[in-house]
């Protein structure tokens, strides 16, 4: 039995400006123990599998399992055995403290006072958030809350955790101790498993045992973060700085050039090409000097997932 | 069943610590509503109303005061609780959205007591009220069943109006006028005559006001809608009409919010 398996799902959503194909036939099987990432950009499709997994949503077609029970039939089975974290959440009530807000959560999983103030001591000592835990949630930083977030999830002692980007817009110091307690949790028990959406390549790459790649609401690649950067173990890819801004489509033309990506900066572009030639890098640079624009930085690195999802999409994560 | 206690003492409790750890919000729940009482009360002296109607006003007024938690607290409630993102750990949690809507009850109840207490020792001694109550039993009880009726309605209303989406707040508005007049909150229902006032009925406040105030103010009684122990037995009827309402627009409301993908986004 699966921790998740999915099959066929498809889901639609009407809306004002006509349907939304959210997800078209996802199929994943996701093993006890694993720590499974869905490494996608904005409106890909991730929460709303999600949304599916955790009992919220029905699909249109196709099923879900948790644990080997149906989403759509057996919620009853499958939602004291979940929790979800996600990322720039909000929830409990300002005017509550943090230890008073996770109690309240822990209550609506039955579990003894007692428990849930030993597990809520526990977790902000895991997480470091001990300072606060008498502070008011509405006083609370962005980063604070969110620790306080994974505690509430994790306080119930899931089986599976879904994480919906849960390091979305927080600071490095406080994406790290996260990172780092989800790895521990994960190795003290070897039934947990978790899901983690995320469309930070570093987090997927760093975090995850298999990452699904899913783009307007497809799968369009699966395996280990080694196996997938082997789709572009040929190639190599070649980073820019310019300036100022100009035109470079021309790009293309240039043998050997795959796929290329440009990110405005101030004054100038960042450019990321994916290349499999490297006597083709002196045409590039030619070019550009050519078309009036100077190079300030220029490197040549080993591909990552990115450079993955540039090559199988034609666009980038961010 | 302990779980399902569990979950309505989770939920009562943001409640309970919110009317107590914020005393300037009790200050102004006790203070506001008895300034519009005695502007209530200076009328019907200006009109020189029996005096029992300055005892009607305070009756009313503290009603009247749950019954806003009502709407606000309870029918409203899903509706905010989406806008602020807990809905969705609700639905999520093991713990029945039942027990859930419980909490907030209970703790709303508790937290407007604390309001309801103010306004009556206020208003009776500002106001210098008259009261004689003939038989206190009766009365805890049809107060207790009327409260039960009127947060069951807010129960069944909660799910109805998150429905509703966006216009629960207008809709909430709306509700608040009419029913002052409906449910005779300063004045005995038995004006409106017999048709108005027995569709005003189907209000819970409607008939606990005019019961309470035949055992608080007996000369009242030649205004008064119905028998007061008629009256206990409607409102017992209602609280398990709207009870099952309640759970039947429940299950609705999470079905159509599974089905259609509206009821959790915040920007639908
Ligand atoms: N409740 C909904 N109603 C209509 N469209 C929706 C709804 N939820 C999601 N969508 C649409 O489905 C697509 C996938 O969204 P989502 O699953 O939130 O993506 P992600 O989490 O990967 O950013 C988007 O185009 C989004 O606008
Ligand atoms: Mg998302």
């Amino acid at each position: 039995m699966y921790a998740i398996e999915v099959r066929n799902l498809w889901r639609t959503f009407k809306t004002r400006d006509g349907v939304v194909e959210a997800l078209r036939d996802v199929n994943l099987k996701i093993k006890k123990g694993e720590l499974f990432g869905l490494l996608g950009p904005n409106g890909a499709g991730k929460t709303t599998l999600i949304r599916i997994l955790t009992t919220l949503l029905l699909p249109t077609k196709g099923e879900a399992y948790v644990w080997g029970y149906s989403t759509a039939t057996e919620e009853r089975k499958i939602r004291p055995i979940i929790n979800m974290v996600s990322g720039g959440e909000y929830s409990g009530y300002g005017l509550l403290t943090v230890k008073e807000n996770l109690w309240m959560f822990s209550q609506f999983y039955g579990i003894p006072g007692k428990v849930a103030k030993r597990r809520i001591e526990y977790l902000a000592r895991r997480l470091k958030f001990e300072d606060i835990l008498n502070k008011k949630v509405r006083n609370l930083s962005t980063g604070q809350r969110q620790k306080m977030n994974v505690a509430r999830a994790f306080l119930t002692d899931p089986k599976v955790i879904f994480l919906d980007e849960p390091t979305l817009g927080l600071d490095v110091e406080v994406a790290r101790v996260i990172r780092d307690f989800v790895k521990e949790w994960l190795l003290e028990n070897d039934e947990r498993t978790v899901l983690l959406t995320t469309h930070y390549m570093h987090e997927a790459e760093e975090l995850c045992d298999r990452i699904a790649i899913i783009n307007e609401g497809r799968i369009i690649a699966l395996d280990t973060s080694d196996n997938l950067k082997k789709l572009v173990s040929r190639e190599f890819s070649l980073v820019l700085r310019i300036h100022p801004k100009i035109n470079i489509s021309w790009i293309n033309k240039i043998e050997g050039v795959q796929k290329y990506l440009t990110r405005e900066e101030e004054n100038g572009l960042r450019v990321r090409i994916i290349m499999s030639r490297e006597e083709s890098i002196a045409d590039v640079v030619d070019g550009i000097i050519k078309h009036g624009a100077k190079i300030s930085y220029l490197k040549k690195e080993e591909p990552t997932l990115e450079d993955v999802f540039l090559k199988l999409t034609g666009r980038g994560l961010e | 069943m302990i779980e399902f206690l569990r979950a309505v003492k989770g939920r009562a409790y943001p409640r309970v610590i919110g009317a107590l750890r914020e005393p300037s919000w009790m200050l102004w729940d006790t203070f506001l509503p008895l300034l519009s009482l005695s502007a209530y009360v200076f009328v019907y002296r200006s009109l020189h109303a029996p005096r029992e109607f300055e005892g009607f006003v305070i009756l009313g007024g503290i009603m009247t005061a749950y019954w806003l938690n009502v709407l606000w607290g309870m029918a409203s409630q899903f509706y905010w609780e989406k806008e602020t993102g807990n809905l969705q750990y609700y639905i999520m949690a093991p713990a029945s959205l039942e027990s859930i809507l419980a909490g907030m009850a209970l703790g709303g109840m508790f937290g407007t007591t604390t309001r309801a207490i103010g306004i009556l020792l206020l208003g009776t001694w500002l106001f210098k009220v008259d009261m004689s109550v003939t038989n206190p039993y009766l009365l805890l009880l049809i107060f207790v069943i009327c409260l039960a009726a009127m947060y069951a309605m807010g129960m069944m209303f909660s799910s109805l109006f998150l429905l509703w989406g966006r216009e629960a707040w207008v809709t909430s508005s709306l509700f608040e006028e009419p029913i002052y007049f409906l449910s005779g909150q300063n004045f005995p229902v038995k004006a409106l005559g017999p048709y108005l006032s027995m569709a005003a009925s189907i209000i819970p406040l409607t008939l606990g006001l005019d019961a309470m105030r035949q055992l608080i103010f007996p000369s009242s009684i030649k205004f008064a809608l119905m028998d007061p122990y008629l009256e206990l037995i409607f409102l017992s009827i209602l609280t398990i009409v709207y009870l099952f309402l309640a759970k039947v627009f429940l299950r609705k409301m999470e079905n159509i919010g599974k089905t259609k993908g509206t009821i959790l986004t915040r920007w639908l």
